[in-house]
């Protein structure tokens, strides 16, 4: 068999894998979004889920879920980034640094069910909180943050080595130069591992079922005071999120529509964490263009 | 050099095998003769703008630059010379303590700026580098617009208002002849420039922190011939304020711009001496072997 051959059936071969991974997409989100999207209706996103009767929707459980999500980066990213920037910029090359380094691949081999019994012993029974939303959000956050240290990491060490000695022989101090300089650059792998890590805490569920609980407390949408006990903002209240709730409609949902709720959050899962990327993508485009050419 | 094959083919002649590929032999060993005068071997001390005494660089086990003892005059161009792994970008680096950024790198000796020795462990290695300023071989502009390029260490080391800002970067881009270039485009991302012009914003953006030297790194090597002779003609007119120390793999470059040559070999200091005395009348049989093209 000649090169030209060889090449040609090597080609083919991985133009096949590209073509079965598109079809495989396609073909989930497509399926997921057929027996989904019909179920998927104003009413379905707003109300409270029924206990017996059919009709109820996923309104606190959306809620829920932005709401940990939006905890959860908040404890995850500065600490990841402040990781990474350690890692890249600090940490020298000593046996502390190599066994940080373990410390967080074996933190990011760990099961999520096992970060989740983790968190039920610690945010839940340790801590004396019960279920909570912040439990959750803890223990989302150190099953995210590995992959945020390790892509911030990436990103502030992708940025070229002459960008930093610039600022250093300027007289910059090396703070200042992580800041104003590595920081902008390596903003869109941030932005990126910040995507990765949103979108699985996202659809995850196993680390929140003992964490935030498998029930929606009663929350009042009208009281948006965060310390009120009945406010949706309160971090303290137990909250089911709707990868959780996906999961408890069907596997032991009595609703008569169980089937039909968990077909409609699924696809709603999944349209969320689209858009979510696409809004990230655009954010980080964005911030990259204002802190790499401001006017000041 | 790419003087490999007339060696090999053992065509020995005493003329300086690189006038030949310059087109105009006579006028640069005309300039060389010119400069002879104004040049005295020595100079008072109070022209001394800075010194190296026993000057030793260490990478790891690696003995780079062995007790290098040079006095550079202030309002003069020198030129660093030598072939490739000589130790003399590691010289002109220990210069602003550039080999602190390299954790393996250590350095012995005395550097002395103004009569205050630079390499002292307690000395402001921010504030140094404020004094001593350096202009990398890859134009490296920051990530930033052209005005942030430069505007970005005067306002770390101080500068706060808008209009004084302004007058510097002015200023600056004056200095570096690039003013009338960009002045319409000072927000605009500085990549978006030609790689000449990209240098010498580098240079533009050394020169904001008022330093007494500027050091440079092959400054010309990433550039085309009209880039290279506008940087020439730059750093000609910028010895007036500042004094000029530059790395150069060219030797036309030293014999056309600088004041001073240092031979470096090995890491060692072979021969430094005026420039037309180097380029035409040798102490070392070294220096003429490689400044004729024998080897290197």
């Amino acid at each position: 068999m000649n090169a030209k051959i060889a090449d040609r059936i090597a080609t083919a071969v991985f133009v096949l894998i590209a073509l079965l991974l598109v079809f495989i997409l396609v073909g989930l989100v497509g399926y997921l979004m057929w027996r989904g999207l019909p179920h998927i209706s104003w009413h379905f996103l707003t109300s409270p889920p029924a206990f017996s009767e059919a009709g109820g929707g996923i309104g606190p459980q959306l809620f829920n879920s932005i709401y940990v999500l939006f905890l959860t980066m908040l404890l995850t990213v500065p600490i990841g980034v402040g990781g990474g920037i350690f890692l890249a910029e600090y940490a020298g090359d000593g046996w502390l640094t190599r066994f940080l380094r373990s410390a967080i691949e074996v933190l990011s081999s760990l099961p999520s069910i096992v970060v989740g019994l983790f968190g039920l012993l610690v945010f839940v029974q340790y801590t004396g909180w019960g279920y909570t939303i912040l439990g959750g959000a803890l223990a989302l956050m150190l099953f995210n943050l590995p992959l945020m240290v390790r892509t911030s990491e990436e990103a502030i060490r992708s940025v070229p080595r002459d960008q930093k000695e610039a600022s250093l022989a300027l007289g910059v101090s090396h703070w200042r130069t992580i800041t104003s300089v590595l920081l902008p650059s390596a903003l869109p792998g941030i932005v990126t591992g910040a995507i990765l890590t949103a979108g699985r805490a996202f659809g995850e569920a196993a680390a929140l079922m003992f964490t935030a609980g498998m029930s929606s407390s009663r929350v009042d949408f009208t009281d948006w005071n965060p310390f009120s006990p009945l406010s949706p903002l309160n971090p303290m209240r137990s909250g089911e999120t709707l990868a959780v709730n996906i999961w408890k409609v069907s596997s032991e949902g009595l609703v008569p529509d169980a089937r039909e709720i968990a077909a409609g959050a699924s696809a709603l899962l999944v349209i969320v964490v689209l858009v979510f990327n696409l809004l990230a993508r655009f954010l980080s485009r964005w911030l990259y263009k204002k802190m790499t050419a401001s006017s000041s | 050099m790419d003087c490999v094959s007339e060696v090999l083919s053992g065509e020995a002649t005493h003329q300086p095998r690189w006038f030949g590929s310059l087109g105009a032999p006579q006028a640069l060993q005309e300039r060389l003769a010119e400069r002879a005068q104004d040049v005295p071997a020595v100079k008072a001390e109070t022209d001394v703008a800075i010194e190296t005494r026993d000057l030793h660089v260490y990478y790891g086990k690696n003995h780079a630059l062995k007790g290098i003892n040079i006095t550079f005059y202030k309002n003069e161009i020198t030129a660093l010379i030598g072939p490739s792994g000589c130790g003399k970008s590691t010289y002109l680096r220990s210069l602003n303590r550039m080999n602190d950024t390299i954790p393996t790198a250590k350095t012995t000796g005395h550097i002395l700026l103004n009569g205050e020795d630079l390499n002292r462990p307690d000395i402001d290695v921010w504030a140094l580098r404020k004094r001593v300023g350096m202009v990398f071989q890859r134009p490296n502009p920051f990530n930033k617009s052209i005005y942030e390029n430069i505007a970005f260490a005067p306002r770390f080391h101080g500068i706060k208002k808008k209009s004084t800002l302004d007058d510097v970067v002015e200023e600056a881009l004056r200095r570096a002849a690039l003013w009338d270039e960009v002045k319409d485009r000072l927000h605009e991302s500085a990549f978006a420039l030609s790689g000449g012009q990209q240098q010498r914003l580098c240079i533009a953006r050394a020169l904001a922190i008022e330093p007494d030297v500027l050091l440079l790194d092959e400054p010309a090597a990433a550039l085309d011939p009209i880039s290279t002779a506008k940087i020439e003609e730059l750093l000609l007119d910028l010895k007036k304020r500042y004094t000029v120390i530059i790395v150069t793999h060219n030797m036309q470059q030293a014999a056309r711009i600088s004041d001073r040559t240092a031979f470096f070999y090995e890491g060692e200091l072979i021969e430094y001496n005026p420039t037309h005395k180097l380029f035409t009348n040798p102490d070392k049989q070294a220096t003429e072997d490689y400044v004729s093209g024998r080897f290197g």
